[in-house]
């Protein structure tokens, strides 16, 4: 526990989960009340082909320009994951599906393809798929920092027009604020939440950061800025956990262990969340039950 | 062409229409990411059932595989059923944590033998036919062939047999249900097949490969037909023609094979967005087009009507006054009353604009209306 302090890869690595989880979790928020948990989804799996082509154009393995094609890609899916929704009849399960597996499949083409010339180096790109938290540097942390940072102000600017939208949008648009713009700015938001936080937990399981510590906060508070705090630690909480657990032993993933500790908080706030907790649910219908019962009613 | 080139397109397109089949309904009843959820957690039940049997080949794993699957659904569902989280956080919370358990068991107790993570994720369908079935030294074949030619008789036979079931319980539960046959159980009978379907599909083109066959040639299907069973068929056929596609496109520029036919299903269904004849964003567009000058054309033939005969009739149905009295501008009127005396609707003379029969009959009867 104390190689948080001394060691100096581990501090690297706890620092990076740790603003990740913050970004995450503070954006995480809006997703999971706006019943979009799975745009996180469709996202980081549209990023891959941003990702290789980013490498192809550039030849450059810096993290900027990675993470620029990535948000761009992530960007453009959402977008055609709204354009299919409103021109068809395909739902939002199907749209989402449907981008992030065509999305994913061409990132994979190019990648091999890239890969199949001879002049190809494609070191640092199958970290963006598996994620390797280890392999974070100081100038990846602070990109992270950057980024995140820029998210979470923007986030506080426009805090009442995403309160808007997250609640009651038509009563918005009766206000006269542009709520698709707003929608726009905010899923713009979390595109850039998931591209940072690609290369630490990796495609697959960058989902499940931008929903589980949302999800948790949402169990202990009616509030939207108490729930949005909330959640900013936990995600924190897991991104710190699940760096200082994988340092434990030899071989333990950062990126599924961070997922694991969200998990973890889920799970018990869901459990014991003061009014929502389903233990007290338990609780009070069997006391409820025993309180019903005619010998206990006629003072038996 | 090759012989393994040959088995390589049989796989794929055994795969694909197998894929199809269940792919239809998932699309149908908004469940279209299930497939996301269990194709990657299944990847937890092949390690399980790993550590129980102790080899890579036993067919154990594809159970074990299997009945992951559904337990991710129960999962899933009863998540959903406390009414703390939506559906949709409902998924996005069970199958990463469900991934990260196996990611970490692979990674700590498995990480030499032949289970790994990208080849589950990613598959490479170019080496499916060097597994080969052999009975007695005899060879029959691809492992990946027969796995998934088996798979599809029986997604085809479930199909054949429980028809009516899926269609009523798809379309109407409440009518499935009060007709005597359980949605649940047809529920949990399709996720099965979904479950076994991808298990066996992903060990020949890894599991995002399988969410693209189950969504995509369906989704566009959808697109293209308003019947059932003509969906289904659509969406085979579609399914068909990905694989073939994507296996030539991939052997055209040397890349992947599972990655090609993702993106040969997304280039069909890209394909039938713009253009499918009735649900294209072109027809789309278009019919929103015409009924714009539709509409316009409407108002004008009942402006006409109304002032008709009136005091102001003179001085209303005059071209000019249009612009101020509908407030068009002044290129939009001239198309509108260019298309009216095409049709016949209006009459111009010096300026001013008379009904004529048929553009009388028009405005009267958009006031029935």
């Amino acid at each position: 526990m104390f190689d948080l302090f001394t060691d100096y890869t581990l501090r690297t690595v706890a620092l990076g989960a740790g603003i990740l989880g913050i970004v995450s979790g503070v954006l995480g928020s809006f997703t999971v009340l706006r019943h979009q948990s799975l745009l996180g989804d469709a996202i980081s799996h549209a990023a891959l082909p941003g990702i290789v082509l980013a490498f192809l154009l550039t030849g450059s393995n810096e993290p900027l320009p990675l993470i620029v094609g990535a948000g761009v890609a992530g960007w453009l899916g959402t977008l055609l994951v709204r354009a299919i929704v409103r021109n068809t009849r395909i739902k939002n399960d199907g749209a989402l599906g449907l981008v992030l597996s065509v999305f994913f499949g061409m990132g994979l083409m190019l990648l091999t393809y890239s890969q199949s010339r001879p002049d190809a180096s494609q070191a640092g790109l199958d970290k963006f798929l598996f994620g390797q938290a280890a392999a974070l540097l100081r100038n990846d942390v602070i990109t992270i920092a950057i980024l995140g940072g820029v998210a979470i102000v923007v986030v506080a600017l426009f805090w009442k027009e995403f309160k808007l939208l997250s609640f009651d949008p038509e009563f918005g648009s009766v206000l006269g604020f542009r709520m698709g713009t707003i929608d726009v700015l905010l899923t713009t938001l979390v595109v850039i939440a998931i591209v940072i936080g690609l290369q630490t937990v990796g495609v697959v399981l960058m989902s499940a950061m931008v929903v589980a510590p949302g999800a948790a906060a949402r169990q202990w508070t009616d509030r939207l800025g108490v729930m949005v705090c909330l959640s900013a630690l936990f995600g924190a909480l897991s991104g710190v956990t699940g760096a200082l657990l994988s340092s434990t032993g030899a071989r333990i993933p950062t990126g599924p262990m961070v997922v694991l500790s969200a998990s973890a908080i889920v799970l018990l706030s869901l459990l014991f969340a003061p009014n929502r907790g389903l233990v007290w649910d338990k609780l009070r219908s069997r006391r409820v039950a025993i309180s019903a019962d005619p010998r206990e009613q006629a003072g038996l | 062409m090759s012989e393994a080139q040959l088995e390589i397109q049989a796989i794929a397109l055994v795969t694909a229409v197998a894929c199809a089949l269940p792919g239809a309904f998932l699309v149908l009843r908004r469940m279209a990411l299930m497939t996301d959820a269990i194709s990657h957690s299944i990847l937890l039940g092949i390690v399980l059932a790993f550590f129980v049997v102790g080899s890579v080949g036993s067919p154990l794993l594809i159970v074990g595989a299997a009945l992951m699957g559904i337990v991710t659904v129960v999962l899933v569902e009863t998540l959903a059923n406390t009414k703390r989280v939506g559906k949709d956080a409902a998924i996005g919370l069970v199958f990463p944590a469900l991934f990260s358990i196996a990611v970490i068991l692979i990674a700590r107790f498995a990480d030499d033998v032949h289970l790994d993570v990208d080849a589950v994720l990613l598959g490479e369908l170019a080496f499916a036919p060097f597994e080969r079935l052999a009975i007695n030294g005899y060879d029959l074949g691809p492992r990946a062939l027969w796995v998934m030619g088996v798979i599809l008789v029986v997604n085809l036979a479930g199909l054949a047999l429980f028809y009516k079931e899926l269609k009523v319980a798809t379309f109407d539960s409440a009518l499935a249900a009060a007709l005597g046959f359980s949605p649940v159980l047809v529920h949990y009978g399709l996720m099965g097949a979904v479950s076994v379907t991808a298990v066996g599909a992903f060990d020949a083109v890894g599991s995002v490969l399988v969410v693209a066959l189950m969504i995509a040639p369906p989704a566009t299907a959808y697109l293209l037909t308003d019947r059932l069973s003509r969906m289904i068929a659509t969406s085979a056929l579609i399914g068909a023609v990905t694989a073939i596609g994507g296996f030539w496109l991939a052997h055209w520029l040397d890349a992947s094979i599972a990655g090609s036919m993702a993106t040969t299903a997304g280039f069909i269904f890209g394909l039938a967005f713009l253009f499918a004849r009735d649900r294209g964003l072109v027809a789309l567009l278009r019919r929103r087009k015409r009924q714009r000058w539709e509409f316009a054309q409407e108002m004008l033939v009942v402006h006409l009507l109304h002032h008709e005969h009136g005091p102001d009739a003179e001085q209303e149905n005059r071209v000019a006054h249009l612009q101020e009295g509908l407030r068009w501008e002044g290129e939009f009127t001239e198309e509108v009353v260019g298309r009216a005396r095409r049709r016949g609707l209006v009459s111009l003379a010096d300026g001013l604009l008379t009904l004529t029969d048929a553009g009388r009959d028009r405005a009267r009867r958009s006031f029935a209306a």
